[in-house]
């Protein structure tokens, strides 16, 4: 497969009053043409600014402090403004998580639409326009000419979050980058806004980097996962590998804490205990290990190293060293061992 | 949006006869008569002047008598100003001032938006610094102070402007910017508060997203965004800069319409207070009119009766 994206150890500061923030400590990751690549974590573990380093759209107190996000090769990182400017919107866009604030509520959606186009392209207004209209025909506004000229206030959220996927996808952007898009919709709004990305993905055949702190949702598009915690990747594989056989504890602890057709009235849904770290002095072992119930000694001294589990899943646990004592995960993970099983996969 | 309209005018006249009325008799408890050599008349000459201008009538017939003549268009004769009709006499007096006026407006405006945009997008740097100081000079100098010091170096010491005289574009220039530094440190300080919230806004992460170059990001989706509060502002000051500031024309011998409105107060100029606090009303619920219905073309979501949801 073609990779079109490499991420290398990115490294992302903020500089704040109370000191300097490690939001992003060395996260790497690459991204094949085609595929649609999932970051789940909770909030603030840095999935938006990862994603956000890529376009550079970061807030000016930010710093990317080391590493490279190669695009075909070339390092984005190294590029001018200008030069970014004719990345953004057109090869690499992005869908924003609220689409009741994403829109400009005083152009007409037509005009906002068609924006990337009279931008990047030497097209006529007339044409961008025509092609606008095509767009949001495609991702399901009914009546688009007859709307074309209406503002962001006449639509719902759902025909909202739609128009913005619009504007992301009206120059044929080879990524997309789909930043919690399901987040501020309903349940019902949600399922319909995956397919649409899904059938769009399909359509012109675009890369998606989908972020979501929602399993649910990843597992109804990610074709591979990446587990986010303080900063880092904690587990990464393939949507398989994630959800029936997943290595990290924290990952046991979100897939734990998802509710299933089992969970009964009477069951409370699990969590994990405590807080993330405070990333202005982040531990000096492994980040997650103060709510780590199988936490060890050498993960208060020492940070995991990627292990490897198979091809292309890897976790930083200290529990896949050949040395570590083995450990018994939750009921529920177990039960998705089994089924790792019987989908052929093998189990360590 | 046209039976807005049409509602919205008749809540205008409604305005203006509420203002008219409480006017009138708060005029009648000032202390004094129009009659300043009264002490030389005699009870019975007191009584034939007064019975002259209708004022030996009750304070209610006299009010009956002259909203009256305000429904055919008379104000009455000034009591002072040669007996002159007092729409003459504002109409003479008004073009200065609303001349003056309009440009310190628009000059005060323009270069207020300029210096406040400037500011939110250099947010926290020198410029910032410098914008937020020339604004909070031009809220702070008194207008005359100002037109004093524009007076000594422009026109005593530089020689480019006019002292103080009244015929061509270059006598109104002084003035102008005597005037325009308010509208201009007013406009500017809203306008960086607001920029700033916009330029953090999402849909400017959205506009920025697409490629647009920084300077396409305000032009066309920051700026517009920043003047809805700004129109709130412009209305009210236009009206207090247009009608005039006696005491800049007073400086520049401009033969305005402050100077007058302060002279038919102290020497109980009924008919002459009544026209132009008339006047003044009616110029401030038309503005205020005027900018709620530019409200609707800046803010698509202030759009009156288009059927929009929400």
């Amino acid at each position: 497969m073609d990779k079109i994206l490499e991420v290398k150890d990115l490294h992302v500061n903020f500089a704040t009053y109370n000191g300097t923030v490690q939001a992003i400590r060395g996260v790497s990751f690459d991204l094949n043409a085609g595929e649609t690549l999932a970051i789940v974590g909770e909030s603030g573990s840095g999935k938006s600014i990862t994603v956000r380093s890529i376009l550079q759209l970061l807030a000016k107190n930010a710093d990317i402090a080391k590493g490279s996000i190669l695009y075909h090769g070339d390092d984005l990182l190294q590029k001018s403004e200008k030069e970014m400017d004719d990345i953004r919107g057109n090869k690499i866009s992005m869908i924003f998580q609220d689409p009741m604030t994403s829109l400009d509520p005083t152009m007409p959606i037509g005009k906002q639409v068609a924006e990337p186009l009279l931008i990047h392209n030497n097209v006529s207004k007339k044409d961008a326009m025509a092609r606008a209209e095509e767009v949001l025909r495609l991702v399901g506004i009914p009546n688009p000419e007859a709307r074309m000229k209406d503002y962001p206030h006449q639509f719902s959220g759902g025909q909202r979050q739609r128009i913005v996927i619009a504007i992301a996808i009206v120059d044929y952007p080879e990524i997309l980058i789909a930043d919690e898009p399901t987040t501020a919709l309903d349940v019902t709004v949600q399922a319909q806004i995956i397919d649409l990305l899904r059938e769009l993905q399909q359509k012109i055949g675009t890369s998606i980097i989908f972020i979501t702190h929602d399993l649910g949702v990843v597992a109804g598009i990610a074709d591979r996962v990446a587990v986010m915690y303080a900063g880092k990747f904690v587990e990464y594989g393939s949507v398989n590998d994630i959800f029936y056989n997943p290595q990290h504890p924290y990952t046991w602890g979100l897939l734990d804490s998802m509710p299933t057709l089992e969970t009964s009235e009477n069951n409370r849904l699990n969590s994990i205990p405590g807080t993330p770290p405070n990333l202005l002095n982040p531990p000096k072992g492994d980040a997650f290990a103060p709510r780590n119930k199988y936490a060890m000694e050498i993960d208060e001294e020492e940070q995991p190293p990627y292990f490897k589990v198979s091809k292309n899943h890897y976790a930083a646990t200290w529990l896949l060293h050949p040395n570590a004592p083995k450990v018994d995960p939750p009921a529920s993970i177990k039960k998705r061992f089994e089924k790792f099983k019987e989908l052929g996969g093998s189990v360590k | 949006m046209a039976k807005y309209i049409l509602k919205r005018i008749f809540y205008l006249f409604l305005t203006l006869f509420i203002i008219a009325t409480l006017t009138f008799f708060l005029m009648k408890l000032l202390p004094g008569t129009p009659f300043s050599n009264q002490n030389r008349m005699s009870p019975d000459q007191l009584k034939i002047v007064k019975a002259q201008y209708g004022l030996d009538q009750s304070v209610f017939v006299q009010y009956v008598r002259y909203m009256g003549g305000l429904l055919q268009g008379n104000l009455g004769t000034s009591f002072q100003f040669n007996n002159e009709p007092v729409t003459t006499l504002i109409g003479q007096r008004l073009a200065p001032s609303m001349q003056i006026g309009a440009q310190a407006m628009i000059l005060g405006t323009v270069l207020g938006i300029l210096l406040g945009a400037v500011a939110a997008i250099r947010k926290n740097t020198w410029v910032d610094t410098l914008a937020t100081f020339i604004s909070i000079l031009g809220l702070s100098i008194p207008s005359f102070v100002l037109a004093v010091l524009l007076q000594f170096y422009l026109a005593y010491k530089w020689h480019i402007y006019p002292v103080a005289l009244w015929d061509n574009f270059q006598s109104s220039v002084l003035p102008t910017l005597a005037l325009a530094a308010l509208p201009l440190g007013n406009v500017a300080r809203f306008m960086r508060t607001e920029m700033v919230d916009v330029m953090s806004s999402d849909y400017i992460e959205l506009a920025k997203s697409k490629g647009n170059s920084a300077w396409k990001v305000v032009t066309k989706h920051a700026l517009r965004n920043s003047l809805i509060p700004i129109v709130t502002i412009i209305g009210p000051m236009a009206v207090s800069v247009m009608t005039g500031s006696m005491v800049v024309e007073n400086i520049f011998s401009i033969p305005g319409i402050g100077e007058q409105f302060v002279k038919s107060i102290t020497t109980n100029d009924y008919p002459t207070i009544m026209g132009l606090t008339i006047f003044y009303s009616f110029l401030l619920v038309v503005i205020i009119l005027i900018v709620d219905i530019l409200y609707g073309f800046i803010d698509p979501r202030i759009r009156l009766g288009n059927g929009g949801k929400e």
